[in-house]
């Protein structure tokens, strides 16, 4: 029976927060950094997922976004190269409404439950952005969360899904727009999310012989802790029922949303009990699961959502998210020259080194170094060596600089030398780090993060995060 | 094996004043020091039987070189070898000499950083996949001074204020020395108190970016005492490239192996047995104030970990007992590129000649230079080695 056999989440750092000036609000929502977008996102809710599971299994990978950074270029391809898939898989964007992430995990379904595919990877991330000081901008947040389908040792059993399809301009950005754009809301309210939603989850319940007591938990997509009140109560739902939507800790994360908050609702329910998972765009998905006797194993150790949720870091100010969004354009200090576009063939070339973060280790001595050699930099032979992934190696500083000029964005930009518990050695920028934090021997581990768009080209890379969950100590 | 020493001299140098050269260009500059060496020397332009041009990024060839001069249609080679541009350049003109192919050569060592429009060095790259962390040089160092410090042990303020005096020292010998860009007194709180450029270096911890150009008249000892009798010999010139790279994890970041081995190298061509005790002065790679005191001890004048004592005890001050950078160093020269070896070999020419006005040394018999090239983990480190003629 296919089903839910892994799920992870991620949600960034950083705070928006009653504490930070600027910001008229009185409760948080998820920021990204300057440094990460729906792809970097989701390769961290993937390796969330992931840990303990046989990568070579995975015989797909579906990525679900509105917010892909390329137009045209495959997010997908991205993301399944830095989580160091194989490469005969199948990979697919779904993107462009908040429903993708739904899409996205019932295409999965279908495909294992064809038979197509053994286990395939969804993964949904956005970083929806509103207009400075809009609706939007107060209640979304940034967030992504990762589901490995299959059709056997299942946490969760898929019952089934119904969709409606509705064409509706409530919500839409135009390609080259920033800004996410909307219909005044009380039209948007009233004739989309309020007819839509009931209509749909009425459909699922006479088409499985349901109704709303079936479930022990509903994850329902809203667009803010208001409406979301609403809905579940109009549609027939106890407050028992409801996955709490994480509005005012992490906000609305689009079409990762209803992902999360199953995600959120795996972490917390026993077994032999029934999720409902409802999404809104253009019409709505609703899906069931049931949690099956390995959804208590599945979860142990994992720390989930929750984790992510409390270890958050409230910025002090308005601006700096500005400056990171690219809303507050930062003049360039007339330090260095303008960055040239990264050459494509190098990029192709050092995929192994980059995107997977293969060290080699050396076959005649085992010495392990990063990135491979031609020659052994420990024993001088002109050997092979073996890929060490070093993605999920936890690391410690061994040497740091705070360079005060260098960048405009994230000053002072903290360049460290790592060492990997298993071997290795790497010269990386630490990112997500508050200054005082930042010592010789502080743990790190690894964060696939974009370094910059220059003509066009995402340019990613891993760089060393501090330690965010002391589980992460021992992983590898 | 044969080695250098001894086998050529030098009996001409020139060098421009260091600084922001808005006025002149590259090719100016050339000429300043070029006809200053001629004429240190006695010789005529058409003496010059071939020349040496180093430059990292001022000329891509030898040819401008000879345009400056107008040289007559003499073989020219342009050297570029990292912040050993300039001694680089020296040195392939000294083996020239010594494998008897010329009689007199020419190296100029020359940079123009300053109409980039950048701070700091700005210096284009080969396209790549451009991934790697913008490290510029202070960056790079830092990670040095941070390393330096755990582990040895030595809190912040410590090691800032050790730092300080070492950028204080090279500052005075500076306001000693007209050539140099920065000519005035600064005192250790205010290289403490400085703007932080790349944690812990402050601005004060950082040498300047200046334009400049030196040049060198080699030929051989026997030939040299017909011009003159303070000439210079050449005792070692080696050089040093790192193949590891700081990609090893059991580097420790606190020494610089090129260094050590381009100096063991030099000592041994030169016969010296005890660096500390016969150099007389020695002019080195002092881009950060932290560079300096890893090179105290990877030239051996210090006891590792222990160079801060003789820092603290003025010993390489020009009063102490092993001057270092009487000239003011890269600190107050700035640091062109292609120029700085050759300019380190001019203050020991003109040291061992007894020339060197307000910051004569009394004891001035055998000089070293050292450059650093590169950044911690891959260096190109060159050595050399001159002493007065007998």
């Amino acid at each position: 029976m296919p089903g839910i056999v892994s799920h992870g989440a991620y949600v960034p750092r950083y705070r928006l927060g009653p504490e930070t000036s600027g910001w008229p609000v009185p409760f948080q929502r998820a920021v990204a950094n300057f440094d990460e977008d729906s792809i970097t996102m989701a390769v961290a809710a993937g390796q969330d997922c992931l840990r303990g599971h046989d990568r070579e299994q995975i015989d797909g990978l579906l990525f679900a976004s509105s917010t892909s950074p390329y137009a045209e270029k495959q997010g997908a391809a991205i993301i399944a190269t830095a989580l160091d898939l194989r490469r005969d898989i199948f990979t697919a964007d779904i993107t462009d409404v908040l429903r993708s992430g739904t899409a996205a995990l019932k295409a999965a379904l279908d495909s294992v439950a064809a038979g197509s595919a053994g286990r395939v990877l969804v993964v949904a991330a956005d970083t929806r952005q509103g207009p400075p000081r809009s609706d939007t901008e107060r209640n979304s947040g940034d967030g992504a969360a990762a589901f490995l389908i299959g059709g056997d040792d299942v946490m969760a059993e898929a019952i089934g899904s119904h969709s409606l399809s509705v064409n509706m301009l409530d919500n839409w950005r135009s390609a080259g727009d920033s800004f996410v754009r909307s219909w005044e809301d009380r039209f948007a309210i009233e004739e989309g999310l309020e007819r839509i939603l009931p209509e749909a989850v009425q459909g699922f319940c006479q088409k499985y012989g349901m109704n709303p007591d079936s479930f022990d938990r509903v994850a329902c997509f809203a667009p803010d802790a208001r409406r979301h009140g609403r809905l579940v109560r109009q549609m027939g739902f106890a407050p028992e029922q409801v996955q709490e939507p994480y509005f005012g800790r992490m906000g609305n994360t689009g079409a990762a949303f209803p992902l999360m908050l199953l995600s959120g609702a795996l972490d917390e329910l026993e077994p032999n009990k029934n999720i409902l998972v409802v999404s809104y765009g253009d019409g709505s998905d609703v899906m069931a699961f049931r949690t099956t006797e390995l959804v208590e194993a599945a979860s142990m150790g994992k720390g989930g959502l929750n984790r992510h949720l409390d270890t958050g870091t409230v910025l002090d100010s308005y601006e700096t998210y500005a400056k990171w969004r690219d809303i507050w354009t930062t003049d360039e200090a007339a330090r260095r020259p303008a960055p040239s576009s990264p050459s494509v063939a190098a990029l192709w070339r050092e995929s192994d080194k980059n995107m997977r973060l293969h060290a080699g280790k050396c076959v005649s001595c085992g010495y392990v170094q990063y990135p491979q050699q031609r020659v052994c930099v420990n024993c001088q032979r002109r050997e092979e060596s073996n890929p060490v992934r070093l993605s999920e190696q936890p690391a410690e500083v061994f040497t740091y600089s705070m360079d005060y000029i260098a960048g405009a964005v994230d000053t002072p930009l903290v360049v460290s030398v790592v060492d990997f518990h298993c071997g290795g050695r790497m010269l990386c920028m630490m990112t997500d780090r508050e200054l005082e934090e930042v010592h010789v021997g502080m743990p790190v581990t690894m964060s696939f993060r974009k370094l910059r768009v220059v003509n066009g080209i995402h340019n990613y890379y891993w760089k060393a995060i501090p330690r965010r969950f002391e589980s992460e100590a021992s992983l590898g | 094996m044969s080695g250098i020493k001894d086998r050529v001299a030098i009996i001409g140098m020139g060098c421009t004043k260091f600084g922001e050269r808005w006025d002149s260009s590259a090719a100016d500059l050339m000429v300043e020091a070029a006809y200053e060496a001629y004429e240190d020397a006695g010789i005529e332009p058409k003496d010059v039987q071939a020349a040496w041009l180093g430059t990292v990024s001022s000329f891509r060839t030898g040819q401008p070189l000879a345009e400056a001069l107008k040289l007559d249609y003499i073989p020219i080679t342009r050297v570029e070898n990292a912040c050993a541009t300039a001694t680089d350049a020296f040195r392939n003109a000294a083996y020239a000499v010594a494998a008897g192919i010329y009689d007199i050569v020419l190296a100029v060592g020359v940079e123009k950083l300053k109409d980039s429009g950048f701070s700091g060095l700005a210096v284009p790259e080969a396209p790549g996949s451009d991934v790697s962390p913008p490290t510029p040089p202070p960056s790079q160092f830092a990670m040095a001074a941070t390393r330096y410090f755990h582990q040895y042990g030595i809190p912040y303020e410590e090691g800032k204020r050790t730092l300080a005096r070492i950028a204080a020292k090279n500052h005075h010998n500076g306001t000693l020395n007209p050539r140099a860009h920065f000519q005035q007194e600064i005192s250790t709180d205010q290289v403490v108190n400085a703007p932080m450029i790349a944690w812990p270096l402050g601005l004060f911890d950082c040498c300047g970016v200046s334009d400049g150009a030196a040049a060198a008249i080699i030929t051989t000892p026997e030939i040299a005492r017909s011009f003159r009798q303070d000439y210079v010999l050449v005792k070692a010139l080696s050089l040093s490239v790192g193949a590891f790279g700081a990609i090893r994890s059991d580097w420790d970041f606190t020494h610089f192996p090129e260094t050590v081995r381009a100096s063991q190298a030099a000592y041994q061509e030169a016969g010296i047995s005890n660096a500390r005790d016969e150099l007389d002065m020695a002019m080195v790679h002092d881009c950060f104030t932290i560079t300096e005191l890893i090179i105290y001890e990877d030239l051996g004048f210090s006891p590792r970990g222990r160079a801060s004592e003789d820092v603290e005890s003025g010993a390489f001050t020009l009063e102490g007992d092993l001057p270092v950078n009487t000239d003011g160093g890269l600190k107050c020269f700035g640091h062109p590129i292609g120029a700085s070896g050759i300019r380190m070999i001019y203050e020991v020419y003109k040291q061992l000649q007894g020339k060197a006005e307000a910051r004569q040394l009394q004891k001035a018999d055998l000089g070293l230079t050292h450059n650093l090239g590169g950044r911690p983990g891959s260096f190109t480190c060159s050595v050399a080695v001159f002493g007065a003629a007998p």
